[in-house]
């Protein structure tokens, strides 16, 4: 209810009090560093099924990324709270990666854009509820790849 | 604004590495305190690194992603002294910058 709220309170500062918004980040110098301009998927992070997910990301049918694609997580996962999650790619030219967890309330976790001359190596740490699969997709040369791992979880991570 | 970042640059053979670990609490909107109260949505939404100005890592996190957000990623090139900036901004429109020099 309160998300809501808030993304309301985002969207009328971005729409009504666009300039405004403007001025002060300038003010603060974040114009300079770029944050803040670019567009929050929240269609694609408000999506609760993967399907949805995938959808709102343009991801047509994803390709197997079994071999292309080296996925570490752990088998376990005493503390559903942190779970080290480590992307990487044998594939050229990789744009994107992304991070699902199958079973939480949002699937998408967290989404990469890699310009050229990032390589494709990615590690973070996410949230899971249950045991669940941690699912890769990595955009390569236009086309998606995908492939993904369960962990086991003793302890869920996103209380309530 | 935001509390500071912990940031780790350092290259190798012609490879930035930069380790980000952030402090935020990211509750994901459906937490309860124990008398059954919502805990609002709090979270970063968008990180954003950059080298010498110039963009190396574009994020966009969910709810999903862990208190206290950690991120590592490489990038080629990259020399030491030089300066390596990240930005976040959360979905209440809070925001943090930190900068942080390339070790050799």
């Amino acid at each position: 209810m309160n998300m809501e709220i808030n993304l309301q309170r985002r969207k009328a500062l971005k729409t009504g009090g666009g300039v405004g918004l403007l001025a002060l980040f300038g003010a603060l110098g974040l114009l300079q560093s770029g944050v803040a301009l670019a567009e929050w998927n929240k269609t694609a992070f408000s999506a609760k099924t993967m399907d949805d997910a995938l959808n709102a990301l343009g991801v047509i049918v994803p390709e197997n990324g079994a071999a292309s694609i080296q996925l570490s997580v752990p088998e376990i996962a005493e503390n559903g709270s942190v779970v080290p999650v480590t992307v990487a790619s044998t594939l050229a030219d990789v744009e994107q990666i992304t991070i699902f967890v199958d079973k939480n309330p949002n699937v998408l976790a967290a989404n990469f854009t890699l310009p050229t001359g990032t390589e494709a190596y990615i590690t973070t740490r996410v949230k899971m509820g249950q045991t669940a699969n941690v699912i890769a997709l990595v955009k390569a040369g236009g086309k998606f790849y995908r492939t993904s791992k369960e962990v086991k979880v003793t302890a869920g991570g996103c209380g309530g | 604004m935001g509390n500071p970042m912990k940031i780790r640059a350092a290259v190798k053979d012609g490879v930035t590495e930069v380790k980000i670990l952030m402090q935020h609490e990211m509750e994901t909107g459906l937490r309860k305190e124990a008398d059954g109260t919502l805990v609002p949505a709090w979270f970063i939404t968008e990180v954003k690194a950059q080298y010498q100005g110039r963009t190396v890592l574009e994020t966009q996190f969910g709810q999903s992603v862990s208190k206290n957000p950690y991120l590592l990623f490489r990038f080629k090139g990259g020399a030491a002294g030089e300066k390596i900036t990240v930005s976040w901004v959360d979905n209440k429109g809070d925001t943090r910058s930190d900068e942080v020099s390339i070790a050799g």
